[in-house]
């Protein structure tokens, strides 16, 4: 798909998005609230075909972001879903390992390491940390220290 | 009261003991038949995104190539990219071939490894003896570059570390040359040989839907007729300036992986010479002063596949945030699809056929809840070179001859 075109395409779901940011020539940044996550990824994977990179947990400090990857490989285009997970103390986040399986360990991963749970997750167990790790200990939150 | 019947449960893992990687399978089994397969990882986990937060932006790099010692040219090279695009710093001309030319050579004698291994778990021994010779040589040439065999740190922000020295260029072209007939060599051994079509054709299928279901990368994608490739679809370095082909199969199996590795690895070395052909004069590094806030993505095509990261700057000197994807996190699940339905005796090569997992067999348990019989590594590389045996013996096929040695 040429850049034109995804330009075209993505505009389909602007109103779901809170913007749409070309942060570089083949770097698309689309930022969205929580409930909208799964729809827009619905959009980009199954309608556009893009592919599954990956996914990014960050803790911003007043918020969660869960970022994920997709890239547009016919374009080499890096389209980038971020959602914004307002409620710091119980994070949600709907679960895209429905629709992508490929999708499963980084949303456990993410959930062990930031404790965003994903709901209908068909398997939310542990992956990275060791079964005798206490529990509500997220080492990837910034109050753990290195 | 009869006691229920159990599954039996085949485990392989936990410890990777030649990659630094650590994986735990557990494969539910039937007969021979693999019926579920259940993953748990990290036992060896190093905390490297936490802590590449507490490095500067220019010691990060070194942190990174320690990800995989295999690709540690690749890693290296897509976190600094993800940071130049934060900065918007362009390398010099010159700095972007010298990284094509050690992420090339990097390939060339990781894709030269593969094959060797694949050939030992198969009972091919000789291909495993002689691959790895053929790889040295890359290794020295690496070496001679950067100063190390593995883990080169040779990319920065803004360019590279070491260049290349110009009298080195005739002794590149030279090895190159026998890599290159010793490769033809090989890849003839492996396409002509029946035994080897027999063992490896429509072993471990991965089919396309299943491959972009798991968005796998790389030869694993490649093999499955997914022609994706880092270097071709969003280029960076100096691919763009460079004619080379995306090598892709579609039948999905052991073999086509196989076939992918090999006919890359030509490539490659197509690629190499033309870079030194082409490598412009210059500086191979800018000055890169500080880094803005912002946020990036870097990607580059390892040997196995594509790297991804992702890099958050508040303006400090440290990221906020860094994320790395390796490939195989992305083509070890796909086993999911390629190994249920399988026998065990081709699990170990199905395995060894996404590469980042040869060395599971290693440590292949087999346990029979119902019978408490226990395979251990060695019986199932016996099994899977049985199997190799048997169809060699069917076939009425002499042993594989490597010529002109």
């Amino acid at each position: 798909m040429q850049q034109n075109e995804l330009d075209r395409q993505l505009s389909q779901i602007r109103d779901r998005l809170t913007g749409i940011d070309r942060k570089a020539d083949n770097r698309i940044f689309l930022p969205c609230e929580s409930e909208h996550v799964y729809e827009v990824c619905r959009f980009l994977f199954s309608e556009l075909g893009l592919r599954f990179v990956i996914s990014t947990g960050i803790d911003a400090q007043d918020c969660f972001e869960v970022l994920h990857h997709f890239s547009d490989d016919e374009s080499g285009c890096v389209v980038t879903v971020k959602a914004f997970i307002r409620d710091r103390e119980v994070p949600e986040l709907d679960s895209i390992t429905p629709l992508i399986p490929g999708a499963e360990w980084i949303e456990r991963e993410m959930h062990d390491l930031l404790g965003i749970r994903f709901r209908n997750h068909p398997n939310l167990q542990r992956l990275i940390l060791a079964d005798d790790w206490p529990e509500g200990v997220y080492p990837l939150r910034k109050e753990v220290q290195t | 009261m009869k006691e229920p019947l159990r599954k039996s449960v085949l485990a392989v893992g936990p410890f990777h003991p030649l990659q630094e990687e650590m994986e735990f399978f557990q494969l539910t089994v039937e007969g021979e038949k693999v019926t579920d397969i259940n993953v748990r990882l990290s036992y060896n986990h190093r905390g490297i995104e936490k802590l590449s937060e507490t490095l500067q932006f220019d010691q990060v790099p070194y942190l990174v190539s320690r990800v995989c010692g295999i690709c540690s040219a690749s890693h290296p090279l897509a976190y600094v990219q993800a940071v130049e695009e934060i900065a918007a710093v362009k390398p010099p001309e010159r700095a972007l071939y010298v990284r094509t030319i050690i992420n090339e050579l990097e390939r060339i004698h990781s894709h030269l490894l593969w094959v060797g291994l694949a050939g030992h778990f198969i009972g091919y021994d000789t291909v495993f003896m002689w691959a790895w010779k053929y790889r040295e040589p890359v290794l020295d040439l690496l070496e001679e570059i950067t100063g190390n065999r593995n883990n080169y740190g040779n990319v920065k922000v803004g360019g590279c570390r070491e260049d290349i020295p110009d009298e080195l260029k005739p002794k590149i072209l030279q090895e190159l040359d026998q890599i290159e007939k010793k490769t033809e060599m090989l890849t003839k051994a492996v396409l002509d040989d029946p035994v080897l079509h027999a063992r490896l054709k429509g072993v471990g299928i991965l089919k396309k839907e299943d491959g972009i279901k798991y968005a796998v990368t790389g030869p694993t994608a490649r093999g499955s007729g997914i022609a994706i490739d880092v270097r071709h679809d969003d280029p960076y370095a100096a691919y763009a300036d460079l004619d080379w082909k995306v090598i892709s199969q579609p039948e999905g199996d052991v073999f086509a992986k196989a076939v992918v590795r090999l006919l890359e690895t030509f490539e490659s070395i197509k690629m190499v010479r033309q870079a030194l052909a082409k490598l412009p004069k210059g500086p191979v590094a800018v000055d890169v002063k500080e880094i803005p806030p912002g946020e990036g993505c870097g990607h580059a095509e390892a040997p196995r596949g594509e790297t991804f990261h992702y890099v958050r700057s508040d303006g400090g000197n440290r990221p906020v945030r860094h994320k790395i994807r390796a490939p195989s996190y992305v083509n070890v699940p796909s086993f999911k699809a390629s190994c249920i339905g399988a026998d065990i005796a081709d699990v170990t090569l199905t395995l060894a056929a996404v590469d980042p997992c040869y060395s599971c067999t290693e440590r292949i348990a087999v346990v029979d809840g119902h019978n408490a019989v226990i395979h251990d590594d060695e019986e199932l590389l016996r099994l899977s070179r049985e199997k190799t045996a048997r169809i060699r013996k069917d076939l009425g096929a002499p042993e594989m001859k490597l010529e002109g040695l």
